[in-house]
């Protein structure tokens, strides 16, 4: 019984997040609808291989058996993120992408130490 | 020409991010997955970027990939290194078939020392 409600719940979280990256596709990425653009189908090319990557660096964050295993694919996952932005700056022509880029590298270090930190069961202010 | 050879660099830098990528799922341990995923995807992501400051030129937006991937190549090693250490040291086990673990024979060795 408890199996199973686990099991229902973990569905409707894969499809509340399937929702979300739809979402995310179609709404938010109009870019991927206009193939007037320059370089359109490289940009279209590398958009699918990093995806794939995201996609099973967060199968590595939801199965990972420790918790050093998630912090590690998260700190992956945020730097396949920079080279996205790097690879949406070219065809756009809007290179504050690469702004967003250099401020998630420091934030990225920054929330990696604190991580490492916890695991080490230290204070933070040591 | 140049563009081009920008573009060589941006799709050698995807390829090594999805091998990172595969590697982070693939292996068996904590170690192994830390070391595949940080020295493959670093490298990739430093290669798209290089391949951005090609594309793009001299102008600020060039230099602003550029002092991107001065600052990933300077900061991801040393979070890499921060994270090994911390999980050696919470008590995460290596892989069965492991060989050689230099970390716990010196912290042994300092034990006995003191």
């Amino acid at each position: 019984m408890k199996n199973m409600r686990l099991r229902i719940s973990w569905g409707i979280g894969l499809i509340f997040i399937a929702l979300v990256l739809w979402f995310i596709i179609s709404e938010s990425l109009p870019i991927l609808f206009y193939p007037n653009l320059p370089y359109f189908s490289f940009f279209k090319f590398s958009f699918w291989v990093l995806a794939l990557g995201c996609v099973l660096s967060i199968y590595r964050v939801c199965k990972g058996p420790t918790a050093s295993d998630r912090i590690v694919a998260v700190d992956i996952l945020g730097i396949l993120i920079i080279g996205f932005c790097a690879c949406l700056s070219i065809p756009t022509g809007r290179t504050w992408y690469l702004n967003v880029s250099i401020a998630w590298v420091v934030q990225s270090f920054v929330s990696t130490l604190a991580l490492a930190k916890y695991l080490e069961n230290k204070d933070f202010d040591e | 020409m140049i563009i081009k050879i920008g573009f060589g660099f941006i799709t050698v830098g995807l390829i090594f991010d999805l091998l990172g990528c595969l590697g982070l799922v693939r292996l068996p341990d904590v170690y192994n997955r830390l070391q595949a995923a940080t020295k493959c995807v670093t490298l990739g992501t430093c290669s798209i970027m290089f391949g951005t400051f090609l594309v793009l030129g001299f102008n600020t937006a060039g230099m602003r990939a550029l002092l991107c991937m001065l600052l990933l190549i300077l900061t991801s090693p040393v979070s890499a290194h921060v994270l090994a250490r911390a999980s050696h040291k919470s008590g995460v086990k290596l892989w069965g078939s492991s060989v050689c673990d230099k970390y716990a024979e010196d912290k042994k060795a300092q034990s006995e020392d003191k």
